[in-house]
């Protein structure tokens, strides 16, 4: 779980770099889409590179996925019979809504996935094969900008309680200064990862990027 | 401390002849009583030579002999442990839901050895000098400087098992002096010493039921005990989940089940302690040796109202730094105590005992905060007639060091102190009142820890034997220890070499009248269905045995608690209610049979009280003090232990009287004046 | 003060249980909770209705015997066990909830009492350190760090209650497990057997039923003993050092 969360938070990181490219302008963004498929050329084929990534996010997902679900259904299993009355004490938000989160990201990876990569699905009916014109096409519908908005509030919630989370699973937090650490990395995670996102369609909302 | 010849042949006192017969009428005499596996010779070879001296057991056939623990504290868990690792097929048995909860847990300050690493002086012969001379010279010498001695190996194992003792910055352990002796030997693990003790026994005794050798019944009660021939061979228990009584059969019975001071309802120890492992044996023939000595703590937080259930106690530490006191006036007893002017309070036992001031043993403490509440200046609630409660107050070590020095020293005690009674003790003047904390009495036992009903082994708190008439502070955890890593497996293997015995049928007359007699019983408490709780004859029970019984004992006294609980008695065989049925968990149900033996046990108190007409230790008889009110002993009368046979439901107990013949140490009379 | 009291009712492992109400009047505040419910059992037995069953014992906070879930938090609203609440934390008129802790692990055995023995089992996993009595070397043989000591303490002070677990959304019993691989995997005697102690010991808590830790934090909170989230960070990184080692 923490392993695979590890390499989801590099993703995502990156990922966010190649966004905020859009801010960049036309062409500088797809240049860099189009960069992304040269990498390693010629030792490596055409969008070889990109592949072997996908492979490892794919491999990621699958782990991180199917670690969820173990520990959902232990923990459904751990207790059959439900209190009458919780009252939740300390935990933060971000910790209890790793599940319903999760869900709610993994839902909306698809629908990303679909919307801008495997099927390039363009809301406006406009054209999909200029990158940086269906970012623009997309955005410039405000439900999907919510959509997106949406996600990334919940990806921050993810990313909050993620980050401490595969620190102290990791071992790693043993100390009340690295248990300091590995919280404020989580709100900086949160923060920078789904700030710099909501940039862009913010950017496209509000006309910086057309 | 004058050295006496140490041969061990020469005695140095003569034995008693007692001349009162306080309790004539109440009880019959017996023969006297000798302790068969005494060793002799000198003082410092009798245990080494004792080992040598018993049998051992085949490794082969160790694990053909059963024996059966009753209780997992100290003496229990550690006495499962070590049977275990040495290969017998032990089978421990506890009433609470696991091993590790028995009530050695709670105790705070700390466990004595004479490891003597502070170079102060201690010794063995100083550990075992000091525990003679507390006990009031009624305890047996060859038993102490045998505890004495084992006392540094216990810190030892403790060590190695990793119980994280508190050490000094060079990485070896502290030590601390305690309860006003002059060296320092004391091991501790903050205010959680038996906590941290009693897991260590545990995890060696999980260790063991890993391994196969041991094996736990918790939520099991012995009810009765199994004779057969003569020699105890197992046990009755009830599975309190599922109500079901079991038979278990054993080559030898551990009784290893602690104090009785629940007698007196309200006390430190926890709510399920209980007499009921050894009333049963008593009941079968074993002999309850000085069950009037019970040691009363002055350092507890006092009664708070009728509801109270418990008592706290916190660490006697505190009387290092606190003041004791009351107001001059019982007028002011009602006052704000720091509106209360300086010349209007009593620091009492300054005032009465100028060189040892609020540093006086723990009867003394006890018994002048009593004085001074009977005379109308206790403070706090009223709690029936009187106010009992004494103030400790920290503002002279607060002014003169500062709250925080003092936060580090006690604030977990005083954060304790704060929850039970809502009051900020920096602020307010803690208020403390003595409470029932631990016995000196229990079964009697010989020098291997055996019953005079051969194969019944009594250990730890259960039995009679290491602390005379009054217990050091921080020995308590030291005798539990001592019993069960290294005296009883040392001791109970001469017995078991001569086993395994022959094997006892279920169906054998004594398995079944065991058995039937524990059924009857439950069925009794069943059907009485009359109107009073078990918890409301156990409060009565505990008034009388804390008025009469208590601090300070007196003839007449005693008469009435004798008449008392006989009368209680009857009112609870035919008033008595429980509700719900024997074939399930039913704590009520439980309750009963444990207070029924509690007052029988009562009656047996009073009487072992009547009957010792001196004032030692832990048992002060108005009769016997001196002209300044001090305890006052009689050895020429009461150098003795009584034991007391039980005389049967319509008889009276038979008294046996064993001698307590000194050849290491002379007898002194104590003076803290 | 005057209260209402709902209290889950079981007859048995077996049975079907349910919430009751019941009414107690004149309860003094410096009553403990347990105090309370005496005065509540007192008053069903003169009614003719059975006692309520708690698990209860040393009264003073060690033991680690009660264990109720009192308003939905295990212990109640302090940071304390359930022997050392006292009502001066409720109000007169108050409702208040009382359930048994809820786990696999710790079935129902009757009203509010549960079984807690799997505990005992993840101990015999490994939860000591294998010394025979007589074989230890002398105490001060092995000098301890006064820090790796404190340590060791702070976190020895587990007492076994099992609010963690009860508090723990996921039904984890981590920070009882935690806090014994901590503690004797601090000392220097822990040492020889702290690969396999951490493994064969969450094999145990595995197999018991309890839920894996997702780093939620509501054991800590719930802790009487405020035994610190480090533990299962110390639990997780000899777990990963003892697979590297090929445990």
């Amino acid at each position: 779980m923490a392993l695979s969360g590890l390499i989801f938070i590099g993703f995502v990181l990156a990922h966010m770099y190649g966004n905020l490219k859009a801010f960049a302008g036309e062409t500088s963004f797809n240049e860099y889409a189009e960069h992304l498929r040269e990498i390693g050329e010629p030792i490596l084929p055409y969008s070889g590179l990109l592949w072997i990534l996908r492979l490892g996010l794919i491999a990621a997902l699958v782990v991180h996925v199917t670690a969820a679900v173990l520990l959902w259904r232990r923990a459904a299993k751990a207790r059959p019979v439900q209190y009458e009355m919780v009252r939740r004490a300390s935990s933060s938000i971000s910790s209890r809504t790793m599940r319903w989160g999760g869900l709610t990201i993994l839902v909306f990876l698809i629908w990303h996935l679909l919307n801008f990569s495997i099927v390039k699905i363009n809301p406006t009916g406009g054209e999909t094969n200029n990158p940086y014109a269906l970012l623009v096409d997309t955005f410039g519908v405000w439900w999907m900008t919510l959509i997106y908005l949406v996600a990334m509030a919940a990806l921050a919630l993810h990313l909050h309680h993620g980050t401490f989370s595969s620190m102290q699973t990791l071992g790693l937090t043993g100390t009340a200064k690295a248990r300091t650490r590995a919280r404020t990395a989580g709100w900086v995670l949160a923060v920078v990862v789904a700030g710099g996102y909501s940039l862009v369609p913010l950017g496209v909302l509000l006309g910086l990027i057309e | 401390m004058a050295m006496t010849d140490q041969s061990g042949t020469v005695a140095l006192n003569k034995p008693a002849e007692q001349q009162s017969d306080d309790a004539h009428g109440y009880y019959t005499r017996g023969e006297n009583i000798v302790d068969g596996a005494a060793p002799t010779g000198p003082i410092k070879d009798r245990w080494t030579n004792h080992i040598f001296d018993t049998r051992l057991v085949n490794p082969a056939n160790r694990r053909k002999l059963d024996v059966i623990i009753v209780g997992t504290g100290l003496a229990g868990g550690a006495a499962a442990a070590t049977l275990g690792e040495a290969g017998y097929n032990v089978k421990s048995f506890c009433y609470q839901d696991s091993p590790r909860r028995a009530h050695s847990i709670a105790a705070q300050g700390g466990i004595n050895g004479a490891k003597n690493y502070k170079e102060d002086g201690d010794s063995v012969f100083r550990l075992f000098y000091d525990t003679v001379k507390g006990g009031d010279y009624r305890s047996r010498e060859s038993n102490v400087y045998r505890l004495a001695e084992v006392s540094a190996s216990i810190i030892d194992q403790c060590v190695a098992q990793g119980v994280p003792f508190a050490r000094e910055y060079g990485g070896l352990l502290d030590n601390r002096s305690f309860g006003g002796v002059q060296v320092s030997r004391t091991f501790y693990a903050r205010g959680q010493t038996g906590q941290q003790l009693l897991i260590g026994a545990y995890q060696a005794l999980e260790r063991q039921v890993a391994a196969g050798t041991v094996s736990t019944y918790t939520r099991h009660e012995m009810l009765e005990v199994i004779m057969v021939d003569g020699k105890a061979r197992g046990i009755i228990a009830r599975d309190l989940s599922t109500g079901e009584i079991e038979t278990h059969l054993a080559d030898a019975v551990v009784l290893a089940s602690g104090g009785y001071g629940n007698v007196f309802f309200l006390s430190t120890n926890a709510m399920g302690c209980n007499v009921t492992a050894t009333w049963r044996a008593h009941r079968k023939g074993a002999y309850m040796a000085n069950p009037c000595y019970t040691q009363i703590h002055p350092t507890c937080i006092p009664v708070a109202g009728e509801h109270q259930s418990k008592l706290t106690l916190m660490s006697e530490s505190l009387r290092n730094d606190g003041r004791i006191w009351v107001p001059k006036n019982a007028d002011d007893c009602t006052k704000d105590p720091r509106e209360i002017p300086e010349e209007d309070r009593d620091y009492y036992l300054e005032r009465i005992y100028p060189a040892f001031g609020n540093l006086v043993p723990r009867d003394i403490a006890s018994r002048q905060a009593k004085n001074v509440c009977d005379e109308g200046r206790g403070v706090g609630p009223k709690v029936g007639d009187f106010r009992r409660g004494v103030y400790l107050d920290f503002s002279e070590v607060i002014e003169r060091t500062g709250e925080d020095k003092v936060r580090e020293k006690y604030d977990n005690l005083f954060d304790m102190y704060e929850r039970i009674t809502g009051e900020n003790p920096y602020e307010v003047p803690m208020r403390i009142y003595p409470a029932v904390h631990y016995v000196m009495g229990g079964l009697w036992v010989d020098y291997d820890l055996q019953s005079n009903l051969p194969g019944l082994f009594v250990t730890g708190e259960a039995n009679f034997s290491d602390h005379g008439a009054n217990r050091l502070g921080a020995s308590a955890l030291m005798q539990g220890l001592s019993d069960g890593y290294f005296v009883l497996p040392n001791t109970i293997r001469g017995y078991l070499a001569d086993g395994p015995f022959e094997p006892v049928d279920e169906n054998h007359p004594a398995v079944v009248e065991a058995r039937t007699s524990v059924e009857q019983r439950i069925e009794t408490f069943l059907s009485i269905n009359g109107t009073r709780s078990v918890d409301s004859f156990h409060r009565e029970l505990g008034h009388i045995m804390w008025e009469f019984c208590g601090m300070e004992r007196s003839e007449d006294g005693l008469r009435k608690a004798i008449d008392m609980i006989r009368e209680l008695k009857r009112e609870f065989w035919s008033n008595l209610r429980v509700l719900g049925s024997a074939d399930t968990l039913n704590q009520a149900l439980e309750k009963a049979g444990r207070v029924a033996d509690f007052i029988e046990l009562g009656e047996l108190m009073c009487i072992d009280a009547l009957n010792r007409r001196e004032s030692c230790g832990g048992h002060f008889r108005a009769e016997s003090q001196t002209e300044e009110g001090e305890a006052l002993r009689h050895d020429e009368e009461f150098a003795y232990v009584a034991a007391w046979e039980f005389g049967g439901d319509e008889g009276q107990p038979v008294l046996h009287k064993e001698d307590l013949i000194y050849t290491a140490i002379e007898m002194k009379q104590r003076s803290y004046k | 003060m005057n209260l209402t009291l709902k209290i889950w009712r079981q007859a048995g492992a077996a049975a079907k249980g349910a919430m009751h109400t019941y009414q107690v009047d004149e309860i003094s505040e410096d009553m403990s909770f347990l105090e309370m419910l005496d005065v509540l059992n007192e008053q069903l037995n003169e009614q003719g209705e059975e006692p309520v069953a708690f698990d209860h014992d040393c009264r003073e906070g060690i033991c680690g015997s009660c264990d109720l879930m009192i308003n939905g938090r295990p212990h109640g609203p302090e940071v304390t066990t359930t022997c050392q609440l006292h009502m001066r934390s409720f109000k007169d008129g108050d409702t208040i909830h009382v359930e048994p802790w809820r786990a696999e692990g710790f079935p129902v055995v009757k009203d509010l009492i549960v079984d807690r023995s799997a505990f005992d089992r993840i101990i015999q996993a490994g939860g000591y350190i294998s010394v025979n009595t007589g074989a230890a070397p002398d105490a001060h043989a092995t000098p301890v760090p006064r820090e790796d000591a404190m340590k060791a303490f702070n976190v020895a002070t587990c007492i076994g209650c099992g609010a963690c677990v009860a508090a723990c959304p996921n039904g984890s019993a981590s920070l009882f497990l935690g806090a014994k691989i901590t503690h004797l995997g601090r000392l220097p005697q822990g040492q020889p057997e702290r690969d396999s102690r951490v493994v064969s010991m969450v094999a145990q808590h595995d197999a018991e039923g309890f839920g894996g830790c997702t780093n939620i934090g509501e054991c800590t909170s719930a802790c009487p003993k405020e035994i610190p989230l480090d533990v299962i960070s110390q639990l997780n990184k000899d777990l990963r050092t003892a697979i590297r080692h090929g445990h």
